[in-house]
């Protein structure tokens, strides 16, 4: 089981005092998150890609590469790259890049984005959203893995002998997530190729991703990749923690009350009822994050959504504290104890090249 | 005969289900007596045709709060959550707003705006609305009406305005009164309702559940997606 921290990367104004950080406090703070993320041993840190404010994270890449020379075991991710606006050539390339920098140390996850402006800024339609995601992820599949491409479709300029470069390290490409919120396309598409799918888990109540989850294990062993409880599931949690929970409750309110998305909206007491958001003591968190567990199968990977809603630096990496000294070690051996043997881990690239060299062989043995 | 639609949720084992919405705000409210009136016609007429309809009533006030809430996180929650399911899984809809301000009102636009898309899809739908003076009596057809066109509803051909003056005149001068227009209108929504299969009977045939049944891949790729 992997864990992890997501981030939005939000320019947000703290509530409780007004004060909003400059995009460069954002920026660092994103940095110092993911180095927080690594030093209280969580395995994954994902950022966000935004093309509009009051967002920073526009260019994941040059973000993740600085945080690759500063780490050492932390998969860079992300939550999510626009699958929609981004050209895949472009994101072949990158990832690429970014994987060999990282020696390894990538996966992204695919999204649509749902802000209408986006798209035309990058001369795309967002009612062509779902076409868009599933010519351009074939097109991106390809491009990782033949060395020489040509393609024609309907969506960018035809390639004619195209070499992306550099090609993937070691000629295994990073690991994909399909993120979404509602589409069962997605889900159906992230089963037919075996690719893990992300629920994001967080706004909404738990019934609605049940279903999408449920389509993808479903759909998953109808495509042969293995059994439905052997698909590769990530989910996300929204949690805030103090020893006592009435001091959580009471300190995180105004963040909630004034929350973008949310805020002025349900009363934190129901949207904890209705939603997975966690706010509590860490005993409480474990409880409600092995409860996933029961409402969505053994899964693979658990991103938490830490640094939202303008809580200060100062406040996140204090949650951090808690999250790895209280909250992970318990729910590593919780899970592990729970998680039957015929369950995968989450694919990191050292897997994927060992499976990848065992097809090899079996191939050369076979013939 | 006539009958306050029940305040429970709940459908008949094999008769109809009519929906009544009522966005009243007042305790009584004129608006919830008049969509209780059409829903008994409707009742009456569809019995008449042999066939066993049960009227159940949406007050929309009682779910203001969470209808607001609905508009912001995008979801529907609690008691909503089951009004929703009572209006989209019903036979037939009555639906009567209180006109503020030369439109229906804010709560009751609000309701039909968190719907998801495609909710009323052929949805008989009978449209009523109360105010002060006849002379909004036109909100009916020119905001009403319009709405649940777009929501590819089938409105039925009369609606029906109450104005303060209409609860205490009868039929006069060849013109029908409120019971008539109430009357008439109630066969018209029987009339698409008994033309139309059950909702239960719709529900079973229709395998249109895109989690259920989704678009293989392999189509979503040849299709470019679409």
């Amino acid at each position: 089981m992997q864990f992890g921290i997501f981030s939005v990367g939000d320019v947000t104004p703290d509530p409780t005092t007004g004060r909003t950080p400059t995009e460069r406090e954002r920026i660092k703070a994103m940095v110092t998150i993911a180095l927080k993320a690594e030093e209280i041993g969580l395995d994954v840190f994902a950022t966000g890609e935004h093309h509009n404010p009051p967002f920073v994270p526009s260019s994941p890449t040059t973000m993740l590469g600085y945080i690759a020379a500063r780490t050492e075991r932390l998969i860079l991710s992300t939550a999510t790259t626009l699958i929609t606006t981004n050209d895949p050539v472009k994101i072949a390339e990158d990832y690429a890049m970014l994987q060999h920098l990282a020696d390894g140390r990538v996966d992204l996850m695919l999204g649509r984005g749902n802000t209408a402006p986006v798209y035309p800024w990058f001369g795309k339609d967002i009612r062509d959203g779902i076409p868009l995601a599933i010519e351009n992820y074939h097109l991106l599949r390809r491009l990782w893995r033949e060395d020489v491409v040509d393609w024609e479709g309907r969506f960018r300029t035809p390639l004619q002998g195209f070499t992306s470069t550099p090609r993937p390290l070691d000629g295994v490409p990073p690991f994909v997530w399909h993120g979404s919120i509602r589409s069962p396309e997605i889900a159906e598409q992230a089963a037919y190729y075996g690719d893990g799918f992300f629920a994001n888990n967080i706004f909404w109540p738990k019934e609605h991703f049940q279903r999408l989850i449920g389509l993808y294990r479903e759909r998953y062993e109808y495509y042969g990749h293995g059994s439905a409880d052997q698909a590769i599931v990530g989910l996300g949690g929204q949690v805030f923690m103090r020893k006592n929970s009435q001091d959580a409750i009471r300190e995180f309110r105004p963040y909630f009350d004034n929350a973008p998305v949310y805020g002025h909206g349900p009363s934190l007491e129901e949207f904890m009822a209705q939603t997975p958001l966690t706010v509590g003591s860490p005993q409480q968190v474990i409880d409600r994050t092995l409860q996933f567990r029961e409402h969505f199968g053994d899964y693979q990977r658990q991103l938490f959504l830490m640094d939202h809603a303008g809580l200060p630096l100062k406040t996140v990496l204090e949650q951090m504290d808690i999250l790895g000294e209280e909250v992970i070690p318990v729910l590593r051996k919780e899970f592990a104890a729970l998680r039957p043997a015929h369950v995968p881990e989450a694919p990191t690239h050292a897997a994927l090249v060992a499976a990848a060299r065992a097809k090899a062989e079996e191939g050369e043995a076979a013939r | 005969m006539t009958s306050e639609a029940k305040d429970v949720e709940g459908e008949t084992a094999d008769g109809r289900t009519i929906a009544v919405v009522s966005a009243g705000l007042g305790q009584p409210s004129s608006t919830r007596l008049l969509a209780d009136r059409l829903a008994s016609a409707a009742v009456d007429a569809l019995r008449g045709r042999g066939v066993e309809a049960e009227a159940v009533a949406v007050d929309l006030r009682d779910h203001a709060h969470q209808m607001v809430d609905a508009m912001l996180t995008g979801f529907t929650a609690g008691a909503l959550r089951d009004a929703v399911d009572t209006v989209v899984g019903a036979d037939g809809l009555v639906a009567v707003t209180p006109v503020f301000n030369a439109s229906y009102s804010g709560l009751f636009k609000t309701f039909f705006d968190v719907l998801e898309r495609g909710s009323l899809d052929g949805m008989p739908v009978l449209i009523g609305a109360t105010g002060g003076t006849a002379r909004h009596s036109l909100v009916l057809e020119h905001a009403v009406r319009p709405m649940f066109a777009y929501m590819r509803a089938v409105v039925a051909p009369t609606a029906v305005y109450a104005a303060a003056e209409d609860w205490g005149s009868g039929r006069s001068g060849g013109v029908d009164g409120l019971s008539e227009r109430v009357a008439r209108a109630g066969a018209e929504l029987a009339s698409l309702v008994a033309a139309r299969a059950p909702a239960a009977a719709r529900r079973d045939a229709a395998d249109a559940d895109p989690y259920a049944h989704p678009v293989p891949f392999e189509r979503l790729l040849a299709s470019g997606g679409q």
